[in-house]
């Protein structure tokens, strides 16, 4: 076990990329990754774990950054809404008019896009149990859920969604 | 010339920006030079603050400055100014912010505010309305008589907790109650609940060195944030400066000036430096404002044919410790309260109480989710009891146009829409012709319905204004005040502008952040009312550009302007389309073959306020409460299971008089949206105290809004029935999909599980709780 007592300096990959943070041991990786390293695509919510605005993957699973310890992020590799490169999820988001706000977007994003490479066919309960880790208050989830869906049906050709909109 | 909508369903402007995390809300616009400011809160609900001490918090390093109600001696509220920014001698509500930290980093002003210490003598509180008016009650105001009215039109009664009591009276209700062939009592709670936008509520102020205060703020109100930080602070209105930028959903909960006040206190306190103020979520639900609790009492007689003939209603509005919107919640809710109904004889009497609750706000409905679930759960009771159809007993008492509206004028076509199209929209979508119950097994299905409307309710002298901009290309660059709070209304307005000039909707550019710099006044990005006012001043400053530009084209042109259209980009002759001059050369003024220039820069220029609009008369609530309403009937289908008293929720529905609508995809799912958050509302939300007073469920965690598998399937639809002044006939929807979703929720369950749900939210809970009280 590693134990962090002071500041620290640690290399994070973050989107592909290899960034340094001297951070405080009980610094979240949430507050890293806003106040560091500009990536404000994350939001915090509740800083509970209760709504999923603040969700990034770690080696490609689902993370709620506010419950999580930046310290503990060193050698794995963390995606952000911003290291997205034309994500087909991002594009299923506009098309079915799956945000108004946008505030809970990223995290959502995050949250399909590794249930999409997860689980390339999920059944309902899967899909269920996946997005009930966010909240969304402005849109009635209909649409978030068409988004998710349009993609396992292949309504959105991936190489469509490659091109800029 | 007739204006058609181009390209209707259009992509929203915000879109990749909202997809790529490059969507800059308030706090994501922190700087490393920005101080963090920390509220510290009361632990009491209702006590005299005896003693505090900031030394301790003080001196802990990296703190720059602690603030308390004996540094900010001023009171605020947008009626009654009630409301110290910082407690002053006295806590009225759990929760509410005693002090001020502000330090160099978050840490320090969290540790901070921990030190500071307060003593309370603790007062009895009083947790509702009916409590708060019993003789004898402790008094939330002692000095009630000497507030400051900040509008005329609201009446404390000192030496009571009553901050405001205003009645409609229309007819004889009280002897024509007395005649009526069965008469339906009831009473009706809704506890506090709260917005819980995505995004907690953030501000940041700044004040440099000529005095100038820079605001950037999570609000649906920079204009009003302007207006308020002006006078309380004493400086003119042009020195204080306030960004909107993206907001993280508002439902009314930021269309009043809250931490705004706070964040400019504490740079003063630390000499303008930049200061920034987020709350925690805890704080968003327990500090910032709630949505407002009720108790109504209601008598609905009805004739032998079913035919409503009076109706009685007590209001007794919960605006917890401060007046804020109560008082205009209660007009909203006086000039709407008979329903989408005709009712010969009504009267109406809304009294806003103050408790010992965190003091309440508009929310998404302003106070017509309360009164529809009370008007629609005694008409289905009034069903019952006539053994009637629920639809069919609504139809025959459908308020029409040529009916007299409650607060007394006749209403037509234009302002009312078509209620009876909605309702017999809504019996097609939902198969109400199968029935509205049956069993299978330990299942009961079963459908319940509510009729809604609601107008605006603003200030009779809301108003709104547009300028544009032509760029040198020949585009347009819209300069306009609402705040994209999420429904794309700011790409609406870009679209509306399009239309009108007859341009692509590409050409026409909106920033998405407003500042009150740039931007001319709009009221509030509230009411559903955006699309209609804003949308009236875009249209106005349209025409005044298009008379510019054709006086310009005119010249170089050689005829007479009056022969000219905009439209495409160019103007053209109206009898020869082909000859034409194309905007972007005349619209820095006509420049003639060797340089002289004529005219300058076109500008266009609207402003509007409402039209017509009067204040409600408080004694007989007669008066004008807004400009056209927008009606709907609503009706949601449960699973109940009989053995555990839980439910799911299988479908909702909505049928609309939307007036015209501007972008077809955008406003089903705005719709949607209002739906989910009303089912929400009616099954699961209402804040809960514990006998002290304090909130238990402050967090995301306890109060638990609706998740993704919790939502039913949904249905939409509209009726178009043009409201003759709103923009292409349009009317708002922003708020109604929400309206009338608890009503039809709690009509669909007490059918299904044959008990009275009177109470709000609607749990399994009650509903085995009031099985096991009265079992059947
Ligand atoms: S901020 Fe992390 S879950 Fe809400
Ligand atoms: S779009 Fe506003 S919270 Fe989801």
């Amino acid at each position: 076990m590693i134990a962090y007592k002071e500041k620290t300096d640690l290399e994070l990959r973050v989107n592909g990329q290899s960034r340094t943070v001297t951070v405080p041991p009980g610094e979240l990786l949430l507050d890293t990754l806003r106040n560091r390293l500009g990536l404000t695509g994350a939001k915090p919510g509740c800083r509970n774990g209760d709504c999923g605005a603040c969700t990034v993957l770690v080696d490609n699973s689902p993370v709620k950054s506010c419950l999580m310890l930046t310290v503990e992020v060193a050698g794995h590799d963390i995606l952000t809404v911003e290291g997205l490169q034309s994500a087909p999820e991002q594009k299923a988001f506009i098309e079915q008019f799956a945000f108004q706000c946008g505030y809970c977007t990223s995290g959502f994003l995050m949250v399909c896009h590794a249930l999409r490479t997860q689980h390339p066919n999920p059944p309902d309960h899967v899909i269920d149990a996946w997005l009930d880790s966010n909240i969304c208050r402005c849109t009635s989830y209909a649409e978030i859920g068409k988004a998710v869906r349009s993609l396992l049906s292949g309504e959105i050709p991936k190489s469509d969604a490659q091109n800029k909109n | 010339m007739e204006i058609t909508l181009a390209g209707a369903a259009v992509r929203r402007k915000d879109a990749r920006s909202k997809v790529t995390g490059t969507a800059v809300y308030t706090d994501d616009g922190r700087t490393p030079q920005m101080l963090t400011a920390k509220i510290v809160t009361s632990t009491c609900a209702h006590g005299l603050i005896r003693h505090t001490d900031i030394s301790r918090a003080a001196a802990l390093k990296g703190v720059c400055a602690v603030l308390t109600g004996a540094d900010a001696t001023m009171l605020c509220g947008p009626l009654l100014a009630d409301r110290p920014p910082l407690a002053q001698g006295k806590v009225r509500y759990f929760g509410e912010p005693v002090a001020l930290v502000i330090a160099e980093s978050d840490a320090a002003a969290a540790q901070a505010a921990l030190l500071v210490e307060v003593e309370y003598e603790p007062i009895r509180p009083v947790f509702t309305p009916s409590e708060a008016l019993r003789p004898g009650a402790p008094l939330l105001h002692e000095t009630l008589g000497a507030y400051k009215k900040v509008v005329d039109e609201i009446y404390p009664e000192p030496g009571t907790n009553v901050c405001d009591r205003i009645r409609l009276i229309k007819g004889d209700a009280q002897k024509a109650l007395l005649s009526c062939h069965t008469v339906i009592d009831a009473y009706y709670t809704h506890p506090p609940t709260d917005h819980a936008a995505l995004e907690t509520r953030a501000a940041q102020a700044r004040i440099d060195g000529d005095g100038v205060i820079h605001i950037t703020t999570s609000t649906q109100a920079p204009h009003e944030v302007q207006k308020e930080i002006a006078s309380l602070f004493g400086v003119d209105m042009g020195k204080v400066q306030v960004t909107a930028p993206f907001v993280g959903g508002a439902f009314g909960g930021k269309a009043g000036v809250d931490l705004e006040i706070l964040a400019v206190l504490a740079s003063r306190a630390v000499g303008g430096r930049p200061v920034r103020l987020a709350n925690t979520r805890e704080e968003d639900i327990a500090t910032s404002p709630v949505g407002i609790g009720a108790e109504v009492y209601v008598r609905l007689g009805a004739d032998n044919t079913g035919k409503f003939k009076a109706l009685e209603m007590r209001v007794l509005l919960d605006t917890g410790a401060y007046t804020d919107m109560g008082p205009r919640m209660a007009r909203a809710i006086l000039a709407d309260c008979t329903g989408p109904y005709n009712i010969e004889h009504v009267f109406c009497e809304c009294v806003t109480v103050y408790t010992n609750h965190t003091y309440a706000t508009s929310l998404r409905g302003f106070g017509h989710i309360t009164s529809t679930f009370c008007i629609e759960r005694t008409v289905d009771k009034l069903a019952a009891s006539l053994r009637r159809d629920p639809a069919a007993l609504r139809n025959i008492n459908l308020i029409r146009p040529g009916d007299t509206a409650p607060t007394n004028f006749t209403v037509t076509e234009s302002t009312l829409g078509n209620p009876e199209a909605c309702l017999e929209g809504l019996k097609k979508l939902i198969r109400w012709e199968e029935g509205p119950i049956r069993q299978e097994g330990k299942f009961v299905y079963a459908k319940g319905l509510a009729m809604i409307w609601k107008t605006s309710s603003s200030p009779p002298d809301a108003g709104s204004s547009a300028v544009l901009l032509f760029n040198d290309d020949g585009s347009v660059t819209l300069q306009v005040a609402c705040v994209e709070i999420g429904p794309a209304m700011r790409t609406t307005a870009a679209q509306i502008c399009a239309a009108a000039l007859g341009m692509d909707v590409q050409n026409v550019h909106v920033t998405m952040a407003v500042s009150t710099d740039a931007a001319p006044r709009h009221w509030k990005t509230v009411a559903s009312m955006t699309t209609f006012l804003l949308g009236r001043a875009i249209l106005s400053a349209v025409e005044d550009a298009k008379k510019q530009l054709r006086r310009l084209a005119a010249l170089s042109m050689r005829c007479a302007s009056e022969d000219l259209d905009v439209s495409g980009g160019r103007v053209s002759r109206r009898s020869d389309p082909a000859q034409y001059v194309e905007i972007k050369s005349i619209c820095r003024g006509y420049k003639f073959q060797h340089g002289n220039t004529v005219g300058g820069r076109v500008i266009g220029r609207g402003s509007v306020t409402m039209q017509n609009l009067t204040t409600l008369d408080r004694h007989t609530g007669h008066g004008r409460a807004g400009p056209y309403w927008t009606v709907g009937a609503q009706a949601v289908e449960v699973q109940y299971d009989t053995t555990d008293h839980s439910y799911r929720l299988l479908r909702a529905a909505t049928v609309l008089d939307a007036g015209k609508i501007i972008n077809p995809e955008a406003a089903h799912a705005v719709v949607r949206g209002g739906m989910a958050m009303g089912l929400s509302q009616a099954g699961r939300e209402g804040l809960e105290f514990d006998p002290s007073g304090r909130i238990l469920d402050s967090s995301l965690r306890s109060y638990k809004v609706m998740h993704f598998s919790q939502t039913p399937e949904y249905l939409t639809q509209f009726v178009e029935t043009p409201n003759v002044e709103g923009p292409f006939g349009a009317r708002g929807i922003g708020e109604h999909g929400a309206i009338g979703m608890p009503a039809a929720l709690a009509n669909a369950l007490s059918l299904a599980a044959r008990v009275s749900l009177d109470e709000l939210p609607v749990t399994p809970e009650k509903i085995w709780l009031i099985r096991s009280e009265k079992p059947l």
